[in-house]
């Protein structure tokens, strides 16, 4: 019976649910067994909680470096670096239309002497990094892997992430550099070489954590995700040179988990199931490896608001423990006092706590899917994964995502979506708490936050113009002459071109440009 | 009466958070102005020349970076240079409390922060628009 009761994505709930409700006990194996609906891993977190993987960079690599070091002191087990916009953009720190944003939101790095002292004193070969990294995700893993070099650490040990979904940046991000083709031609390189040079590198983290952040529900961020997932391994797989099994898993996820407690476990749990299911039917993989549903997760962002701000601790811990009993392999709780700055100290550290409480004090990492079998549970992702077939349909009907993405109707999609759910929490219809209920009068919260110094600027100035000096411009230009000549080739990896332009000291914008020169640029569709 | 009051949303910098942007935008739309947006990613310089071109009264700045002191003030000089004095300008995004007083120094006549209810917003546009003949 429909009596109103609806999920936020408008799946309609009943006053309770019952055996009728469960699959059958065939479709509903054990954690660890395809389509892993259970999780992706027999002993769920027992062996070893989720990564807890704080979001941070900021300034200088000398700061942020410092930061790092200080969050893996407390017990961080893998780094997640912010960049700067400027290098999210391809635009170099001595860009004259960009001097306000450098070191800004993340971290500036415009050649591999930065990235060598982001990374001084960590060990690469020890931990894992993630960077959340998409337009110039290719010179960023060019990067890393001469860091690496440096270090002495051989690339087969590396361990990390880079995002590279460029198709959600078209829609919902906004670090978009070149069109979708080449930038499509671009990921499947990278995809490709981390197969076979960096084996235990996710090359792609394909991300509907923003879409979410724009606006789409829960159903419609998978479904986005799901579609993008498969825009990307056809396009490895029509070059015919691998098999889904050689490059499957090295292929990853990433979300934001919201407020609406059961939906979000649904989703994840019906994401594994749907994702599994399309990579052994859409491409034939025999590996079960291959089908894993591998998630990163946020729990935080668009679902954090400003008034009474410090009930956001609230908030974030209730998305962080529906992530976990929805099986997720790596988290960021986001600071309470994201709506107003980036976080100071203090609140990341306390974000950090509220994931260290949840794995290690609360029990819910003793037992695998813990909510495994629950009438409730197991309906509600059935329902989630309906939803999800549904909306995906509907994009491979027109045309699927790259035609969707430039056509502007997913940016719609998205858009109609956010509108509805304003409207809604202006009438009141969805409740939040300090926003349409129990509100109070306080005035907002004098935060801290970080304010970039201008010297710090200066200095990431200086180190460039010392690096121009320093480096060989001859070792430059054949570099860059290489990128450009294998950019026009169809059939060249660019990969090891990075590699060799990052080691002569390129900079991110004179490889960007490079590549602009033989791609263009993208031109975006500004619907509201 | 006078038409509509015109106004540009636009988005100056590299930050491709639009979703505020586009809600303010329509919401605007249904209570009755006109409404441009200029995409992502626009430089102050072109914002200005848009403003000219489209006639708008009011430009509002959508930023959540933290680079809005610098965006604000560089797109109040490029209006000034284009001519353009007398359209308003209004600022939101993720501001801080301690900013609010700055934004307003360096040219904004409103700036409503993260958490702002549309509908206050709405009422100051209004009230802008309105307001705006003393100004010229």
């Amino acid at each position: 019976m429909d009596d109103g009761v609806h999920s936020e994505a408008g799946i309609p709930l009943a006053v309770s649910y019952g055996p009728a409700d469960l699959p059958p006990t065939e479709s509903l194996p054990p954690p660890g067994e395809f389509p892993f609906t259970r999780g992706n891993f027999r002993d769920g977190y027992r062996g070893r909680v989720w990564t807890i993987r704080q979001y941070s960079g900021f300034g200088t690599p000398e700061e942020s470096n410092k930061r790092y070091r200080y969050l893996l002191a407390q017990g961080g087990t893998g780094l997640s670096v912010a960049l700067d916009l400027p290098t999210q953009c391809g635009y170099d720190s001595d860009h004259p239309d960009v001097e306000e944003e450098v070191g800004r939101v993340g971290v500036a790095l415009d050649t591999l002497a930065d990235a060598e002292i982001l990374f001084d004193a960590i060990p690469l070969d020890a931990i894992s990094t993630s960077f959340t990294i998409n337009g110039t995700a290719a010179i960023l893993l060019a990067f890393y892997v001469a860091v690496g070099e440096k270090q002495g650490v051989e690339r087969a040990k590396l361990r990390g992430t880079i995002q590279n979904d460029i198709l959600k940046e078209y829609v919902s991000r906004g670090t978009w550099i070149w069109p979708p083709r080449p930038s499509l031609r671009l990921i499947a390189d990278t995809i490709e070489f981390c197969a076979e040079e960096v084996p235990r590198f996710n090359a792609i983290s394909v991300a509907g954590a923003h879409f979410r952040d724009a606006g789409a529900n829960a159903a419609q961020e998978m479904a986005f995700t799901l579609m993008d997932g498969i825009t990307y391994c056809d396009e490895v797989m029509a070059r015919g040179r691998m098999t889904i099994d050689e490059f499957a898993p090295q292929v990853s996820f990433f979300f934001y988990t919201h407020g609406d407690f059961f939906e979000e476990i649904a989703k994840y749990r019906a994401g594994r199931r749907r994702w599994a299911r399309i990579v052994r039917e859409r491409y034939g993989a025999k590996d079960d490896r291959s089908c894993m549903f591998r998630v990163g997760c946020v729990a935080g962002g668009a679902s954090l608001y400003a008034p009474q701000a410090q009930n956001n601790v609230v908030r974030v811990a209730y998305e962080a423990l529906a992530s976990v009993l929805g099986g997720v392999q790596s988290m960021f709780t986001a600071a309470w006092d994201e709506p107003f700055a980036l976080p100071s100290e203090d609140s990341a550290t306390l974000a950090l706590r509220t994931q260290q409480v949840l794995a290690y004090e609360t029990g819910v990492a003793r037992v695998a899917d813990p909510l495994g079998g629950s009438y409730y549970v197991e309906a509600l992702t059935n329902e989630m994964e309906a939803r999800v077939v549904e909306i995906m349909d509907d994009l491979e009907r027109r045309g699927g995502m790259v035609q969707a993405v430039e056509e502007g109707y997913l940016q719609r999609l998205i858009s109609e979506e956010a509108f509805r759910v304003q409207q809604a929490i202006t009438s009141g219809e969805r409740a939040i708490v300090g926003v349409n209920r129990f509100e109070t009068d306080d005035d907002p919260p004098e935060v801290e936050g970080y304010e970039m110094d201008e010297q710090g600027r200066i200095r990431q100035l200086e180190r460039l113009a010392e690096v121009k000096r320093s480096r060989s411009s001859s070792e430059v230009r054949a570099t860059l002459t290489a990128l450009g000549a294998a950019a026009a080739r169809d059939d060249d990896n660019l990969m090891p071109r990075l590699v060799d332009c990052a080691k002569a000291y390129c900079t991110v914008g004179e490889m960007v440009d490079v590549l602009k020169g033989k791609w263009g640029e993208f031109q975006q569709p500004a619907v509201f | 009466m006078p038409g509509p009051a015109r106004v540009l949303v636009a988005k100056p910098g590299l930050d491709g958070h639009d979703r505020g942007a586009k809600l303010v935008a329509r919401a605007l739309r249904d209570a009755g102005f006109e409404v441009i947006y200029t995409g992502i990613r626009q430089r102050p310089e072109a914002i200005a020349s848009v403003a000219l071109q489209e006639g708008v009264q009011i430009v509002g700045l959508s930023i959540l970076s933290g680079a809005h002191l610098a965006l604000t003030r560089k797109t109040a000089d490029a209006l000034r240079a284009v001519g353009a004095d007398d359209v308003l300008l209004v600022v939101g995004g993720t501001v801080p409390q301690r900013d609010v007083a700055r934004l307003k120094a360096a040219g904004a006549a409103a700036v409503y922060p993260t958490g702002t209810p549309l509908e206050v917003l709405l009422d100051s546009m209004r009230a802008l628009s309105e307001t705006d003949h003393l100004h010229s």
